[in-house]
C-alpha cells in the first residue's frame, strides 16, 4: 500500500494506530500533539485532515462519509454535509473555507502522522 | 365621486366568487362591497363537504383567505341573516337589526334542502346535509346510533349515504322512484349503479313512499312505507332535493318562477334592474343550475355588468361526473335523447359492471349527450367531442370499448382536441391556457400546473386528462425527466432498489448484490458520496437486513446510524430507548432515571411518546446501552430512516370513550416493524375512538378504532408541511389490517425517491388514493404475496442493532473519541439550565474558556 508522502525531512512521524483499526472508507480521529486529527482510510489511499469542522463548531470531521466528487477524493461534514477535498482540506461547497491537512503515511501496518503541520 | 353601496346577500360559494371578482376588477375604488353571511363562517367549499368527514378541516375547506375581506375592506356581518328588502327605499335589514342602503344588490341566497312533508320528520334524529353545521351534528349524533337512512338517491344522496357509512353506520337509501339517480341516469344505468353500491354494503330500497317517522323515547325510532312495510333506523337524512331561497325575492315582488327560483335576465339581473341573482337561488330560462360551475359563471357576469361590461350568461352544461361510493358515475348533454331523431347506443356489461351509453344525432355523426356508470374514464374526452361538435368515427361505439385493433382511440387523445376545448369546466380552464402555462413558465411537475393554471382543483375529474396533456407536452419538448440518484448512480432510488432486490432471484450466489461496492462495480462509477452511500445502505438493508456496522456497510451510514445514535450541534449523542406504543413500567422509568443521572444526560419527552437522553459522548453510548439493555430496553432507531414510533393513546382499557385496545395494537405494530428502513422515517400512531387523540392522521399510517374494527389512513405528515392521512380502508379487523400495512410500507420502500416521506411519496403518485387502494386492496399489481414475503423476511431477521453492537468488542473499537487514546472530546462544554446540562452556545463557551488551560 503507498501512502500519501509530501514529507519533508524534518517531519517527525508519530505512530497511532494500526492500519487496521480503520475500516475501508471509514476514518477516526487522533490526537497528535494535542491537535485533533481526522484520518481516512479511501481505498488504497490515507488522508489526514483537521477533525475541527468549522461550519458546526465541532470535532467531527473523522466521522464523515467519504467519497469523491468528479474524482475528488472528499469527506462530508456529518452535521451540516458541507464536503472537504480531503487532499487539500478545501471546502468544495464554500471556496473561502479550508481545514489544514496532515501528512500521513504506513509504515509495518502501522499508521503514521507527521507531527508538523504542512 | 362618493363610493356606492353594493351589497351582497349570501357568503356561499357563488357570493364569494362574485366579491373575489370585482376585488379582482379593482372595483373596490368605486364601491362600498357589504355582505350577509348567515352562517358562522366565510364561504367555503360546499362541493367537497363530505370531505369533513374524511378528515378534511374547516381550514381546508375555507375558500377565504384569511384576511382577504378585511385587506379589501369587505364590510362581512357573519351570522347575520338578511331578512328584508325594501326595494323603495333600497335598503336591507337583518335580523341583528343593522339596516344599510343599496345602490345595487346581489342575491346569492343558494338553496335549501327539501324536506318532503312526511309525518314526524321534525323528530329528534332527523338532518339535512347542506352546511358544515348539518354535518357537525350529524357525526355528533352518529355516535349514538347503529343505523342511518338516507331518504333520497340522488347525486346528494348518495354522496350523504357515503358519509353515513363511513361513521360506521349500517346505511340504506331510500328511494321514492324506481331507480337511484333519476335526474342523471335512466333505467338501466340505475340498475347497475344499485347492485355495485349494494355490493359495498349499503342497502338500496327504491320506490319506496315514507308515510310516517315514528319515534320512541323522543328519538327516531322506525320509518314506514306506502307498501306497508318498515325499516328500523337511528337517525334519518333528508336528501330529498334542493329548493332556491328566493323568499326575500318573494316578500320584496321580485319576479319568481312556477315552481320557484329568482328570475334572471342574461345579465343576471332579476325584474329589478338594481338587484342581481346568482347561483343556486337564480332562474335562467326555466333553469335552475344545481352546480357550483354555472353559479360562478353567473357571478362573473353579474360583476361584468356592475363593472360596466357587457357579458351574458347564456346557461351552462349541466354534465357531472362524480365517483359516488366508489362507483363512477357520469352524465353528459342530453342524457336522455330528447333532442329530436336522437339515436342512443348502449353497452351493458353485467359482468363488470358498467354500463355506457351514447346519444348520437340523427345521422350519428355528432355526439348529442350520454351516461356511464362503472367505469367513467372516458368522460372528459367524450365532453370534447361534444362540445366541439367533432365528427363521429363511423363505428361511434368503439369510442366506448377498448381499442378493436390496438393503438388507442386517437379521438379520444388530448394531444388532438382544439385548443380551446375546455379541459376543466369547474375553473375554465382550455387546453390552450395549460400548454401555455408549461411553456411560458417552464414546468415540468403535474402539480406545478395545476397551482399555475388551477385546472384539476375543483371536482378533479380532469385530472387524468391534464395529466396526459401535460406528459404529451413535454414528451413533444423533448424533456426527459431524470431522476438519477447522484454522479455515481445514473439510476434513481427505485431503480437501485430493483436492481439490488431483482438479484436475488437470479441463480447463483454471486450475481446476488449485498454490499456496496458489488453495486457500484456493477451499476455505477466512482468512489461514491454521502448521497449514494446512505441510500445504498438504506436499500441494502430494506432487502436483506444485515447488521448495518457490519465491515462492508459501516462506512455507508450516515452519522446517526454509524453511531446508532443522534448526533447533535456539539458532536455529543442523545439516545433513545424503544418504548412501543408509549407504554412504559415504574422499573423502567426508575431506570431511565438513573442512567440518565449517572451519566448526566439531559432528559426531555419526545413527541413521540418516549424519553431523549442528550449530551452522552461518543465513548459513552456502549456504557450507556449495556445498563439499558440489561434493564430491558432495545434502540429505538431514533438515528435512523426507520420506523421511529407507534403512539397511542391509552383506548379501551382505560378510557371511558375507547372502543378498542389501542394500546396492544400499538405495541404490536411497534414491535412488528421495529428496525424496517425505509427512505425516511416512518411514524405511526393508534386511536382508540374517532376522538383520536393519538392524532394518528398525521401520521405515514395511523389507526383509528370504530365499533366494527379498524381504519387505516396513510401518507399523513407533521412537520414542516402538514397533512393528513388519507383513508385507505374502513372497519378492518386485526390480520387484514396488518397485512394492508405490510403491503403499504413496502410498496413505498419499493417505489419512494430517497428521503422521500409517504406524503410526498403520495403526492405524486399517479392516481392518488384509487390507485394505491388498487395496489393494496385489490393487488392490482399483482405483486402483493411478495410484499408480504419481504415484510415476513424483515420481521424474521430483526435483531437489536445496540444489543449486536455491545455483544462485539470489535465492533465497540469504533465508539471512542480518539483511536490512540482515551480522553474525551475537550470541547464538549457544558452550561446548566433549569437543572440540567445543555451544550454552551459559542458566547458562552468563549466566557467559559478564559483562563483555562
Ligand atoms: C354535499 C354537496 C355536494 C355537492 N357536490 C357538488 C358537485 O360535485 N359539483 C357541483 O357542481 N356542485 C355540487 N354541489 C352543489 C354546490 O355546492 C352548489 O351549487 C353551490 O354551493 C351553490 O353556491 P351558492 O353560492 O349559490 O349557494 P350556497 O353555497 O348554498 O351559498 C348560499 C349562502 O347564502 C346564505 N344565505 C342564504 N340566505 C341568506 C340571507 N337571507 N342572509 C344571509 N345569508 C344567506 C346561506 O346560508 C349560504 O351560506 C354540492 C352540494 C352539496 C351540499
Ligand atoms: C375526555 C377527554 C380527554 C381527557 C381527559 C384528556 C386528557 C389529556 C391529558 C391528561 C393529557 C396530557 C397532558 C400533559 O401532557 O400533561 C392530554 C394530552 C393530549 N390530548 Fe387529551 N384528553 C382528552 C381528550 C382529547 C381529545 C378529544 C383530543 C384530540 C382531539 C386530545 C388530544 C390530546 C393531545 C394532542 C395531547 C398531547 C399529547 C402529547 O403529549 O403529545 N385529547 N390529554
Ligand atoms: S382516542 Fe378515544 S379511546 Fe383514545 S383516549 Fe381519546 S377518547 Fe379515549
Amino acid at each position: 500500500m503507498q501512502a500519501i508522502t509530501n514529507q519533508s525531512t524534518a517531519t517527525r512521524w508519530i505512530t497511532v494506530c494500526a492500519l487496521n483499526d480503520i475500516l475501508p472508507d471509514t476514518g477516526v480521529c487522533a490526537l497528535v500533539n494535542n491537535q485533533q486529527v481526522a484520518i481516512f482510510r479511501v481505498g488504497e489511499e490515507l488522508y489526514a485532515i483537521a477533525n475541527y469542522d468549522p461550519f458546526s463548531n465541532a470535532n467531527v470531521l473523522s466521522r464523515g462519509i467519504v467519497g469523491d466528487r468528479n474524482g475528488i477524493p472528499k469527506v462530508a461534514s456529518p452535521v451540516y454535509k458541507q464536503n472537504f477535498n480531503l487532499a487539500t482540506g478545501e471546502c468544495l461547497d464554500n471556496a473561502e473555507i479550508s481545514v489544514p491537512t496532515f501528512s500521513v503515511r504506513v509504515m509495518d501496518q502501522q499508521v503514521q502522522v507527521g507531527a508538523t503541520q504542512i | 365621486m362618493a363610493k356606492q353601496n353594493l351589497v351582497v346577500i349570501g357568503n356561499g360559494m357563488v357570493g364569494h366568487k362574485f366579491l373575489d371578482r370585482m376585488i379582482a376588477k379593482g372595483a373596490t375604488q368605486n364601491w362600498n362591497l357589504i355582505t350577509f353571511c348567515e352562517e358562522p363562517r366565510v364561504a367555503y367549499d360546499r362541493v367537497n363537504l363530505s370531505g369533513f368527514f374524511n378528515g378534511k378541516t374547516e381550514a381546508d375547506l375555507t375558500l377565504v383567505e384569511p384576511e382577504f375581506y378585511q385587506n379589501n375592506g369587505v364590510q362581512m356581518y357573519m351570522g347575520d341573516r338578511a331578512i328584508k328588502i325594501d326595494r323603495d327605499r333600497k335598503c336591507v335589514t337583518s335580523a341583528n337589526g343593522i339596516t344599510i342602503s343599496y345602490d345595487k344588490l346581489v342575491l346569492a341566497t343558494g338553496s335549501y334542502p327539501f324536506v318532503p312533508p312526511i309525518e314526524g320528520k321534525d323528530a329528534e334524529g332527523t338532518f339535512v346535509y347542506r352546511t358544515i353545521c348539518d354535518l357537525e351534528a350529524i357525526a355528533a349524533y352518529a355516535k349514538t346510533c347503529r343505523v342511518g337512512v338516507v331518504i333520497g338517491g340522488g347525486l346528494l344522496g348518495l354522496e350523504c349515504a357515503n358519509a353515513l357509512k363511513n361513521l360506521g353506520l349500517e346505511t340504506h337509501v331510500v328511494e321514492f322512484m324506481p331507480r337511484l339517480m333519476p335526474v342523471q341516469v335512466d333505467d338501466a344505468g340505475g340498475l347497475i349503479l344499485k347492485r355495485e353500491i349494494e355490493a359495498i354494503g349499503v342497502s338500496v330500497h327504491t320506490q319506496k313512499s315514507t308515510t310516517k317517522i315514528v319515534s320512541e323515547n323522543g328519538r327516531v325510532h322506525r320509518m314506514t312505507f306506502a307498501d306497508d312495510t318498515e325499516l328500523q333506523t337511528d337517525m334519518i337524512v333528508f336528501s330529498a332535493g334542493i329548493r332556491p331561497r328566493d323568499d326575500l325575492a318573494r316578500d320584496c315582488d321580485l319576479m319568481i318562477g312556477d315552481r320557484g327560483g329568482i328570475v334572471i335576465n342574461p345579465a343576471c339581473q332579476t325584474s329589478d334592474p338594481d338587484i342581481y341573482a346568482i347561483g343556486e337561488c337564480a332562474l335562467h330560462q326555466n333553469q335552475i343550475y344545481g352546480l357550483v360551475n354555472p353559479g360562478y359563471v353567473m357571478a362573473g357576469v353579474a360583476a361584468d355588468n356592475i363593472c360596466g361590461v357587457d357579458s351574458r350568461f347564456d346557461g351552462a352544461d349541466m354534465s357531472t361526473k362524480l365517483k359516488l361510493l366508489g362507483v363512477d358515475v357520469a352524465s353528459f348533454g342530453d342524457a336522455f335523447a330528447k333532442t329530436s331523431g336522437a339515436r342512443e347506443l348502449t353497452i351493458s356489461d353485467a359482468i363488470q359492471g358498467t354500463y355506457k351509453k351514447l346519444v348520437v344525432d340523427e345521422t350519428a355523426t355528432t355526439l348529442l349527450g350520454g351516461i356511464l356508470v362503472g367505469d367513467a374514464s372516458a368522460y372528459g374526452s367524450l365532453l370534447q367531442l361534444m362540445h366541439n361538435k367533432t365528427a363521429l368515427p363511423p363505428h361511434p361505439e368503439d369510442l366506448l370499448l377498448p381499442p378493436r385493433s390496438g393503438g388507442e382511440n386517437a379521438l379520444l387523445r388530448v394531444e388532438n382536441f382544439p385548443d380551446a376545448a375546455q379541459i376543466c369546466s369547474c375553473n375554465n380552464v382550455s387546453k390552450s391556457d395549460i400548454c401555455n402555462a408549461i411553456r411560458d413558465n417552464g414546468l415540468t411537475d403535474l402539480a406545478s400546473v395545476k397551482q399555475c393554471t388551477k385546472a384539476g382543483t375543483g371536482c378533479g375529474g380532469c385530472v387524468p386528462l391534464v395529466t396526459d396533456l401535460f406528459k404529451a407536452k413535454l414528451k413533444q419538448a423533448g424533456i426527459e425527466v431524470k431522476n438519477h440518484l447522484c454522479e455515481h448512480f445514473a439510476y434513481s432510488r427505485q431503480e437501485l432498489y430493483h436492481l439490488v432486490r431483482s438479484s436475488v432471484s437470479s441463480q447463483g450466489e454471486s450475481q446476488q448484490i449485498h454490499t456496496f461496492d458489488q453495486l457500484l462495480q456493477r451499476h455505477g462509477q466512482g468512489k461514491g458520496c454521502e448521497i449514494c452511500k446512505p441510500a445504498a445502505a438504506s436499500i441494502l438493508a430494506s432487502v436483506w437486513n444485515e447488521y448495518i456496522l457490519n465491515p462492508p456497510h459501516a462506512g455507508l451510514q450516515d452519522t446517526n446510524d454509524a453511531f446508532l445514535a443522534n448526533i447533535q450541534r456539539d458532536g455529543t449523542y442523545s439516545v433513545v430507548p424503544r418504548v412501543p406504543g408509549g407504554e412504559i413500567t415504574p422499573d423502567q422509568l426508575i431506570v431511565l432515571g438513573e442512567v440518565a443521572k449517572e451519566f448526566n444526560l439531559y432528559s426531555k419527552i419526545t413527541g413521540g411518546q418516549r424519553i431523549d437522553l442528550f449530551g452522552a459522548r461518543v465513548d459513552q453510548l456502549p456504557h450507556i446501552w449495556a445498563r439499558l439493555i440489561e434493564a430491558g430496553f432495545e434502540s429505538g432507531h431514533a438515528y435512523g430512516k426507520a420506523l421511529r414510533t407507534v403512539k397511542s393513546c391509552v383506548g379501551s382499557t382505560w378510557c371511558r370513550f375507547g372502543v378498542q385496545d389501542s394500546t396492544s395494537l400499538a405495541i404490536a405494530l411497534e414491535l412488528r416493524y421495529r428496525g424496517l428502513r425505509a427512505p425516511h422515517k416512518i411514524k405511526s400512531a393508534v386511536s382508540g375512538c374517532t376522538r383520536e387523540c393519538a392524532e394518528a392522521q398525521s401520521k405515514d399510517f395511523g389507526i383509528i378504532a370504530t365499533e366494527k374494527g379498524w381504519n387505516l389512513y396513510i401518507c399523513g405528515n407533521g412537520g414542516m408541511k402538514p397533512q393528513h392521512a388519507q383513508l385507505l380502508a374502513a372497519d378492518l379487523d386485526k390480520e387484514t389490517l396488518i397485512r394492508y400495512i405490510d403491503r403499504f410500507l413496502m410498496f413505498y420502500i419499493r417505489t419512494a425517491n430517497r428521503l422521500e416521506r409517504t406524503a410526498t411519496w403520495f403526492n405524486k403518485l399517479e392516481g392518488g388514493m384509487e390507485y394505491l387502494q388498487q395496489v393494496i386492496i385489490e393487488d392490482s399489481l399483482g405483486i402483493c404475496a411478495e410484499l408480504e414475503a419481504e415484510m415476513a423476511h424483515q420481521v424474521a431477521t430483526y435483531d437489536c442493532e445496540w444489543k449486536a453492537t455491545i455483544n462485539d468488542p470489535r465492533k465497540l473499537q469504533r465508539f471512542r473519541h480518539f483511536v490512540n487514546s482515551d480522553q474525551s472530546d475537550p470541547n464538549v462544554i457544558r452550561v446548566e439550565e433549569r437543572g440540567q446540562l445543555r451544550p454552551a452556545y459559542e458566547h458562552e463557551r468563549q466566557l467559559l474558556t478564559i483562563g483555562q488551560p
